[in-house]
């Protein structure tokens, strides 16, 4: 039997129900916490492709960052009631043609790759993940890096700007 | 007749991480004694004495009082929360034990088989320690929605605010120490400071000091107990716990203040190095230790380092009043995270201008 692959389809299993559970609980508090076990089974799924860094980064920066600021925000308005959906007839069609666009790409990108077929293992770097990526992301990577930073510096003045209390 | 290969790939990391597991539960126990034991010597009181000799056995009949008591789930709470909450807290706290190196002189023989002094030397150590402990919060964040009151409520949303806003100079902080080793994971951090011929914590003076406050803020106490602040708070977010879950609490606590003891060893005071490691002549520092057992005086030296930085956790305790709430935000923005970037930047440009 091989073990990393039973070990990828326990955490494969685990993300796909957290998912699911995550977009069908009412409470919000709940569907935090099983998107939380969505990012810690895909995170886990990272270590067994040889990724060891992605994996500390998927934990420290969605599980351990974003999710905890989700949390915190459901539980300082604490929704008692979930509200019914009252978007209309033309957000309804709008999220649904976005979500099927969407659906379309990924569908399209696992079509091309080898999906399934190559073996699921990349080869890990010799010198380890760390000193690799920081590499790439400072020489052939370093342009579209950059836009980034510069992209959550926007977001972040827009952020002081719009919680900034009016003069 | 078992294999090698199960032997090798399981029985032994199994062993270890329960050696490990039992060890640091026994720690944890004592910690609440020596806790108790040095307040009380600060504040000129009579420490516990009554169980067992000079009060020895006070853990022990802590443990069977906390066993004992009513297990309580209160008739509004979100019972599978408040259940998963206190086990939430405890995993990675325990989970972080498995990277930190507590000896070193490479791996010694058990039976004829190799085994290291610690669980797992992973090439991205650090970041897999700040990985692991973001997720403590959840497990105090959790407890205090899910006890559906008042108080455990604000404990909780206090302790997100502060944990997330710690947790940026807590990162950056040790990015100088990765700069200057070159490496990230524990193991070749301590070698790292052997060759260097000195300690982090001299050049990493300001990452140090920033880890550290960082790191009590971190795991929840004095001066920065905001969550659980008696005086405002009942107890905080752990105010409906009681029994077991309420042990649990506490042990995640004490294993977070340990884990990141260890961390401060490893880091920035030279983990199982004894003082000047490269002094031939101060051999004798070993106390002869090595000739009994030759990886003992790594562990030695490690246990002894981590246990000055706990006691200065507990000297802390003994010294300073509770930060008001907004005092420690501005602690933690104005002067943490631009001291650690600070840090950052300097310590880049030192290596960079040395390298040369």
């Amino acid at each position: 039997m091989d073990w990393g692959l039973a070990i990828f389809y326990f955490f494969a299993a685990l993300a796909v129900v957290g998912g699911v559970m995550m977009i069908t609980r009412k409470n919000a508090v709940h569907a935090a916490v099983y998107l939380v076990l969505t990012f810690v089974s895909v995170a886990a799924i990272y270590i067994i492709l040889g990724a060891e860094f992605l994996f500390a980064v998927q934990v420290l920066v969605y599980a351990g960052g974003i999710m905890v600021l989700f949390l915190f925000v459901i539980m300082l308005v604490n929704l008692e009631e979930p509200r019914r959906f009252s978007g209309g007839r033309l957000r309804l069609m709008t999220s649904a043609v976005v979500t099927l666009l969407l659906f379309g790409m990924l569908a399209r990108l696992f079509a091309r790759s080898d999906g399934g077929h190559a073996p699921i293992v990349a080869a890990p770097a010799a010198e380890g993940n760390l000193q690799l990526v920081g590499a790439l992301l400072f020489t052939d990577y370093l342009l579209p890096f950059e836009v980034v930073s510069v992209l959550l510096l926007v977001a972040m003045i827009g952020a002081i700007v719009l919680g900034r209390p009016r003069a | 007749m078992i294999s090698d290969n199960i032997i090798r790939n399981f029985i032994i990391p199994l062993t270890q991480v329960l050696v490990i597991l039992g060890v640091a539960s026994g720690a944890v126990a004592y910690m609440t004694l020596v806790e108790r034991k040095i307040l009380a010597f600060m504040q000129l009181r009579l420490s516990p004495r009554r169980v067992g000799p000079h009060g020895l056995l006070q853990p022990i009949a802590d443990g069977i009082k906390l066993l004992l008591k009513e297990d309580i789930t209160p008739d509004k709470a979100d019972r599978i929360l408040f259940t998963l909450a206190p086990i939430v807290t405890v995993i990675p706290a325990f989970t972080a034990l498995a990277v930190i190196p507590f000896s070193g002189g490479g791996t010694f023989q058990i039976f004829g088989y190799q085994v290291t002094p610690w669980i797992a030397d992973v090439n991205v150590g650090l970041v897999f320690l700040l990985a692991i402990s973001s997720l403590g919060i959840y497990g105090i964040m959790l407890g205090g929605w899910a006890s559906n009151s008042k108080y455990p409520m604000l404990g909780a949303l206090r302790s997100a605010a502060q944990m997330v806003s710690y947790e940026v100079p807590f990162g950056f902080s040790i990015i100088g120490v990765m700069m200057l080793s070159g490496t990230a994971s524990m193991v070749g951090i301590v070698e790292a400071q052997r060759e260097a011929h000195v300690w982090y914590f001299l050049p990493q003076i300001f990452g140090l000091f920033v880890f550290f406050v960082s790191g009590v803020a971190e795991t929840n106490r004095l001066p920065f107990d905001l969550p659980e602040a008696e005086a405002e708070l009942v107890a905080g977010f752990h105010t409906e716990y009681t029994g077991m879950k309420f042990a649990l609490y506490m042990l995640a606590e004490y294993t977070s203040m340990i884990v990141v003891a260890s961390i401060v060893t490893t880091l920035f005071f030279g983990g199982w190095l004894r003082p000047f490691p490269n002094v031939e002549a101060l051999g004798f520092l070993n106390l002869g230790l090595d000739r009994i057992h030759p990886v003992l005086p790594g562990y030695f030296w490690f246990l002894l380092k981590t246990f000055l930085v706990l006691f200065v956790y507990l000297w802390l305790r003994g010294t300073f009043p509770r930060y008001r709430y907004d005092q420690l935000m501005r602690l933690g923005w104005y002067w943490m995270i631009p001291l650690s970037i600070m840090n950052v930047i300097v310590t880049g440009g030192v290596v960079l201008l040395l390298r040369r």
